[in-house]
């Protein structure tokens, strides 16, 4: 009896000593990475720092009165609203229609489905990059179009009400493609004899995909528009190759403005605040924003 | 007899009606999709003032592959791209093999923390990067690495941690036990057993992981923007970023830069396309 219990308890110990061990470099990744520099960030906060000298003064909470006070701030918060509102509405309807269409098309439509990948292969800056000139005044796509209809040249991005537009039709082109892909995995988990039954009992192809295929995917909608709305409201890349923020600061967004703040001119206290304020109001949209779907999933 | 097959052309007719709505839609959508690419292509074969003198639909005379040339010829396009070859290599590897041991335990043991440090990794997975960035910049001035391209190693490692960890605890959760019983009773410990049974049943999981971290990590742009400086130590997002600056006004240069930036991608989604998509699907699964 005793002999089977310190048995039990020394395999019991060596799963626990070996789950360490095997645990260890991705908890001293995480920790080194992701732990300790959120902490930090959130002490830095409190600091006057230019990021280079040694000294750092604590000066209390002015940076956070200085956050809520900071009309530039906002402003990038609201165009990163805006971008997560626009994005919900375009990406996801166009993205459920293009999955809905190689869904039923299968192998055939092979060729629509690697064009319409294309974009998901080019990096952010790539794509930034691309845009800032086929979107420019002289020689862009879209004043090029404009020319061509009689009309006169376009300024998309040199304008302070449209650039912000503009940034979110390159960034729906971007992403369209990864949603499409995503609601293609949703609508392969849907199992086939599903779909036979569906036929068998004389539904046509539209009434599956309404009455039985979407009803289905809506765990996949779900968790798509909390993809969606995080990574909106963590834009950067894009966006800083192609516009830089600006004009002026029509298309400021929270992350080019914290980092201008940090590595532009070396606020990094003030830097600091903007990243974890960043990080409070991404945390608490998206906690919302799950409560809410979550809410009306259960009716 | 006669009123069921006129409702059924009639149905019929809506049926066409309706493919024929869905495929404009189609080649609309593959119109705004494909023509970037062209105006990216055939803009780097333009001349100079080209594009910008005679618009973006006008053919160039003849092509001009003399920016194709330049950059392919210059050296320091090969730097950029054996530092991002570099940086890709060694990061997937260590991603792939941690996030294998972390996932190991998690999926296949009782211990006590268990469902706690999987919490902790899934949470992780959130976190926007932006706000660890001063720290991390700063660590990497402390620890000597800051402008080289060992400091992008680690970073590349860790974010990609908690979503391989993920994916790969429900994968090792699909391989049947008795496997690793078997090799139990053959008198396998468990670090043996990991590296003999587990991960060898893992490479399909493995290999999606590592084509969707492999796409992240090539195109990683902000951790490479910051935590190194001088182009010897660059990676190829940086390469766009510095001929932008030197090339600014000259759209033919920078259009074939990006055009030859992508073409790894594009051979890479040539030569496996399924488990492209797969990786992605994968990916895309985290939700």
């Amino acid at each position: 009896m005793e002999k089977t219990g310190s048995l039990a308890k020394r395999r019991k110990r060596s799963i626990a000593i070996c789950s360490f061990v095997f645990l260890l470099p991705v908890l001293i990744l995480l920790f080194t990475f992701l732990v300790y520099p959120i902490v930090q960030t959130f002490i830095n906060s409190f600091t006057k720092w230019n990021g280079i000298s040694v000294a750092k003064t604590y000066n209390g909470i002015t940076n956070w009165k200085k956050l809520f006070g900071d009309k530039d701030f906002w402003r990038a918060f609201l165009n990163n609203v805006k971008i997560m509102i626009l994005s919900l509405l375009i990406q996801m309807p166009i993205g459920i229609l293009l999955a809905t269409f190689l869904d039923a098309g299968g192998k055939k439509f092979n060729f629509f489905k690697v064009i319409w990948f294309l974009p998901l292969l080019m990096s952010s800056v790539a794509v930034g990059y691309l845009f800032h000139y086929a979107l420019a005044t002289n020689g862009g796509l879209i004043s090029s179009i404009s020319q061509l209809l009689g009309g006169g040249k376009v300024d998309l991005l040199g304008n302070q009400k449209t650039a912000i537009y503009a940034v979110i039709a390159v960034i729906c082109w971007q992403f369209i493609p990864f949603y499409m892909v995503y609601y293609m995995a949703g609508y392969s988990s849907i199992s086939e004899d599903i779909y036979e039954a569906a036929i068998v009992d004389g539904a046509t192809r539209g009434q599956y995909v309404r009455k039985i295929a979407l009803p289905l995917l809506v765990p996949t909608i779900k968790s798509a528009v909390v993809m969606s709305v995080t990574g909106s409201l963590k834009y950067f890349d894009l966006v800083y190759v192609m516009t830089g923020g600006g004009p002026g600061t029509s298309t400021e967004l929270m992350a080019t403005y914290m980092y201008k703040t940090s590595f532009t001119t070396y606020n990094m206290g003030y830097g600091s605040a903007i990243a974890a304020g960043m990080f409070i109001l991404i945390t608490v949209i998206a906690a919302l924003i799950m409560r809410l779907m979550n809410s009306g999933g259960e009716d | 007899m006669a009123g069921k097959s006129v409702e059924s052309s009639s149905t019929k007719a809506k049926k066409y009606a309706g493919w024929v709505v869905a495929m404009i839609l189609a080649v609309f959508w593959l119109v705004v999709a494909f023509v970037p690419f062209l105006f990216m292509v055939i803009s780097g074969f333009k001349q100079k003032m080209e594009t910008i003198m005679y618009g973006a639909f006008h053919m160039p005379e003849k092509f001009y592959p003399d920016n194709y040339i330049e950059i392919i010829t210059d050296p320091r396009f090969w730097n950029y791209f054996k530092n991002s070859v570099i940086v890709l290599v060694l990061s997937l590897a260590l991603l792939l093999l941690f996030a294998a041991f972390a996932a190991y335990p998690l999926s296949r043991f009782k211990f006590k923390m268990r469902d706690t440090t999987f919490l902790l990794i899934v949470a992780c997975m959130s976190v926007p990067i932006h706000v660890t960035m001063i720290p991390v910049f700063q660590m990497s001035i402390k620890s000597g690495l800051y402008d080289s391209i060992w400091a992008l190693i680690p970073t590349a490692v860790a974010f990609a941690t908690p979503l391989s960890v993920f994916i790969l605890t429900g994968f090792m959760k699909g391989i049947p036990a008795d496997l690793e019983e078997a090799a139990d009773i053959d008198g396998c410990g468990r670090y043996k057993r990991f590296f003999k049974v587990i991960l060898p049943l893992c490479t399909p999981g493995l290999s999606t992981l590592a084509i969707y971290n492999g796409v992240n990590i090539w195109n990683e742009f902000i951790f490479a923007f910051t935590l190194t400086q001088s182009e010897k130590n660059r990676t190829l997002p940086l390469a766009l970023w510095n001929y932008q600056g030197v090339y600014s006004s000259n759209t033919a240069m920078i259009m074939a830069c990006l055009t030859l930036s992508v073409i790894p991608m594009i051979i890479l989604f040539i030569i496996m396309q399924d488990k492209l998509v797969k990786g992605m699907m994968a990916g895309a699964v985290k939700g």
